[in-house]
C-alpha cells in the first residue's frame, strides 16, 4: 500500500485539524522552534475557546491571548523571555481583556510529566516537585497522595492529552517523519501525548534522508496528520542550523503590546492583514531575516549505520 | 535602562557595579565539579565566571534539556539561543535534566523572583506592587528547582516591597514557615534555600529556616539593609563585608558582557 502525502498549506492544515475549542500544544521546544506561523494562522482563522498547553511559549501565547483566541491556559510560564512580562496575559488575568481566561499554573517539570504520562497512556505520574507550593494547592491536576510502596508523600500529575500538538522542526518527509535537533524540551512526549500532530518544517526532504539517521527522527510519520512546508515559520524564535533568534523583535513586541490600542495595531499589521507567512516575511524584510542566517555552519560528524 | 554613564560612575567610584558584585558573589556559591541548574540573566554570567575562575569542572544544566560544560561562545538572551547548543555536552529532553534534579544530583540552582519572604519562599506568580496586584509570568522551572535542588541561590533587588514578611503566593517553596516544614510537606531531605544575594548584601538561613544577614556589600550600612527589608531581619554575630569581585572575576564577566547588558 503506497503511503499518501500529508503535505498541506498552513491554511489547510489549521482549517482541517484545529477547530475552535481544541486543546493545542505549542512551544514544546521552549525558546526554540516556536510555531509562530501556525499560531498566526489560528488568529487569522478566528479560532476561539482554545486551550493552550505548553511549558512556556514566549510571546506566542501572549499574542493569541491578545487576539481573543484563548479561554484556558495550562502552562508553567507566560511572558516574554528576553523582555519580561506578557502584557496581553496580564490584561486578561487582571482585567478580563479581551476576555476572561482560566489559567492553570504548572511548573516545567510537572508539565513535562503530564505530557509524558499522556504519552505513556497512563492516568498520572508521581513526583516530589511542587510539594508545599501554591501550585499544588491551586492546580486541580496536581494531587497529593501517599506512595503505596514506601509511604512518601508524592504529587500525582494528571496526564494531558492535547487534541493537537503543533511542532516546528528542521526537516521532515511528506509523510511526517521528522528530524529535530537542538533544544528538544517536551517535543517527543508532546507528539505522543497528542491525538494529532501537525509538523511545520523548514525543509521537506526525502524519506531516504530521514531514514539515514533514525536517532534524529523524533516524530514517526504515522502520528502525524499534516505536514506544512513553512520556511521561517518559527520567526522570531530560532531554529538551530537555520536562523537565529530575533531578539529585537521580542523587545519591539514588548513595547508595542504594553497599551491595548498599540497591541491591536500590532496584531493588525503583523497578523490579521497579512495573508500568509510568506507575506509576513516580506513585511519583515529580506535583509532583516537574512541577518539572522547561520554564519558559521557546524555540522555534526556523520554516524555510520552500516552493518 | 541605566545610562552607561551611571555604570561608568559606579566603576569609577569603586571599581565595579553592584550587579557585578552580585554576579561574583553568586559565582562563589558554585564549587568545582558541581552540577548547576543555571537559569538566565545574572546567574548565567555567575556560572560562566565560576567556570573561568575557581570551578572549571562545574557542569551546567538547562531546562530545555541541555547539559553544558563549556561556556557558550556568545552572550545569551535565552537558554535556547543557538550558540548555547553548539558544543554542548548533551542536548536531551527536559525530563533528562529534571531526572537528575529529582534524583538529588543537582548541587545548586539559581532563581530570581518578584518576592521572597523571611523563610525564603518565593513568589513569581501574583505580585503586589504599589497597592496593585499584578499577574506575573509564573514558575517556569523555579518551583522544581526550589523543591529538589540541594541548595538554591536567589538573586534579587533589595527593596522592602520584594523582601516581605510572607509571600502572597508560594510559587517556589523555601523553608515554608520554618523548622521542619519542608520535611512535613514531603520535600526531599537536605534541600532548600542557601543564599539570597541582593543589591545590598547576602542573607543566609539558620537551622530554623529563618533568614539572617550574613554580609553587607562594601559601602552599605546594616541600617540600610534593615530599613529595606519587610520584616525584622536577624543579623549574624559575625557579620562580614561581601568580598569585592576580584580582577579575574571582573575580567571574566566583562569579556562575556562587555556592554553591561546584564551587569548594569
Amino acid at each position: 500500500m503506497a503511503a499518501t502525502s500529508k503535505l498541506l498549506t498552513m491554511r489547510e492544515a489549521i482549517s482541517q485539524h484545529v477547530p475552535s475549542g481544541s486543546m493545542v500544544l505549542l512551544g514544546a521546544q521552549l525558546e526554540q522552534m516556536i510555531p509562530f506561523a501556525a499560531g498566526h494562522e489560528l488568529i487569522r482563522l478566528g479560532r476561539r475557546d482554545l486551550t493552550l498547553v505548553g511549558p512556556i511559549s514566549d510571546i506566542l501565547f501572549d499574542q493569541m491571548i491578545g487576539a481573543g483566541c484563548v479561554s484556558k491556559l495550562m502552562a508553567a510560564w507566560v511572558g516574554n523571555v528576553s523582555a519580561g512580562v506578557g502584557y496581553c496575559f496580564r490584561r486578561a488575568m487582571e482585567q478580563n481583556i479581551p476576555r476572561r481566561i482560566e489559567m492553570t499554573d504548572y511548573s516545567n517539570f510537572t508539565m513535562a510529566l503530564a505530557l509524558h504520562s499522556g504519552a505513556l497512556g497512563i492516568p498520572f505520574l508521581p513526583t516530589y516537585s511542587t510539594l508545599g507550593s501554591d501550585l499544588l494547592r491551586k492546580n486541580g491536576n496536581l494531587r497529593e497522595f501517599i506512595s503505596p510502596v514506601n509511604e512518601d508523600k508524592l504529587v500525582a500529575v494528571r496526564a494531558l492529552r492535547p487534541d493537537v500538538a503543533i511542532l516546528q522542526v528542521q526537516r521532515a518527509d511528506e509523510f511526517g517523519n521528522a528530524h529535530i535537533w537542538g533544544s528538544l524540551g517536551v517535543a517527543v512526549d508532546g507528539a505522543r501525548a497528542a491525538r494529532k500532530v501537525i509538523i511545520v518544517a523548514e525543509e521537506i526532504v526525502s524519506p531516504e534522508l530521514i531514514a539515514s539517521d533514525p536517532n534524529r527522527t523524533l516524530v514517526p510519520g504515522f502520528l502525524v496528520a499534516a505536514v506544512v512546508h513553512e520556511p521561517g515559520g518559527a520567526h522570531p524564535s530560532p531554529v538551530q542550523g537555520y536562523y537565529g533568534r530575533d531578539h529585537e523583535f521580542f523587545s519591539e513586541y514588548h513595547t508595542q503590546s504594553r497599551k491595548l490600542e498599540d497591541l491591536e495595531r500590532w496584531l493588525e499589521n503583523w497578523v490579521v492583514r497579512v495573508p500568509d507567512h510568506r507575506a509576513y516575511l516580506d513585511l519583515l524584510g529580506a535583509s532583516r531575516f537574512d541577518a539572522l542566517a547561520v554564519r558559521h555552519n557546524a555540522y555534526s560528524a556523520p554516524a555510520d549505520f552500516g552493518y | 535602562m541605566v545610562e552607561p554613564t551611571a555604570i561608568e560612575a559606579q566603576i569609577a567610584a569603586r571599581g565595579y557595579t553592584y550587579s557585578e558584585l552580585m554576579v561574583a558573589a553568586a559565582a562563589r556559591e558554585i564549587a568545582d565539579g558541581e552540577l548547576v541548574f543555571v537559569g538566565m540573566r545574572l546567574p548565567i554570567l555567575a556560572f560562566l565566571v565560576a567556570k573561568q575562575t575557581h570551578a572549571p569542572n562545574a557542569v551546567g544544566l538547562y531546562e530545555n534539556g541541555l547539559i553544558r560544560e563549556t561556556p557558550s561562545p556568545q552572550l545569551l538572551y535565552t537558554m535556547g539561543d543557538p550558540p548555547n547548543l553548539r558544543g554542548a555536552t548533551q542536548a536531551g529532553q527536559m525530563l533528562d535534566v529534571m531526572a537528575l534534579l529529582q534524583q538529588g544530583r543537582v548541587h545548586v540552582g539559581f532563581l530570581g523572583a518578584a518576592e521572597v519572604d523571611r523563610f525564603g519562599n518565593l513568589n513569581s506568580t501574583w505580585g503586589g506592587r504599589h497597592g496593585e496586584t499584578h499577574r506575573l509570568p509564573g514558575s517556569g522551572g523555579a518551583c522544581d528547582i526550589a523543591s529538589l535542588a540541594k541548595r538554591t541561590v536567589v538573586l534579587l533587588a533589595h527593596e522592602k516591597s520584594r523582601l516581605v514578611e510572607r509571600v502572597a503566593y508560594i510559587t517556589s517553596p523555601g523553608f515554608g514557615r520554618g523548622n521542619s516544614w519542608r520535611t512535613a510537606q514531603g520535600l526531599p531531605g537536605h534541600t532548600g534555600p542557601s543564599a539570597l544575594i541582593t543589591t545590598l548584601g547576602v542573607l543566609r538561613y539558620g537551622t530554623d529556616g529563618e533568614a539572617f544577614l550574613a554580609s553587607t556589600h562594601p559601602g552599605i550600612a546594616v541600617e540600610d539593609v534593615l530599613a529595606n527589608t519587610g520584616w525584622s531581619l536577624r543579623v549574624a554575630d559575625d557579620l562580614m563585608e561581601t568580598q569585592a569581585p576580584s580582577e579575574p572575576e571582573l575580567a571574566a564577566m566583562r569579556s562575556l558582557d562587555p556592554n553591561h547588558f546584564w551587569t548594569k
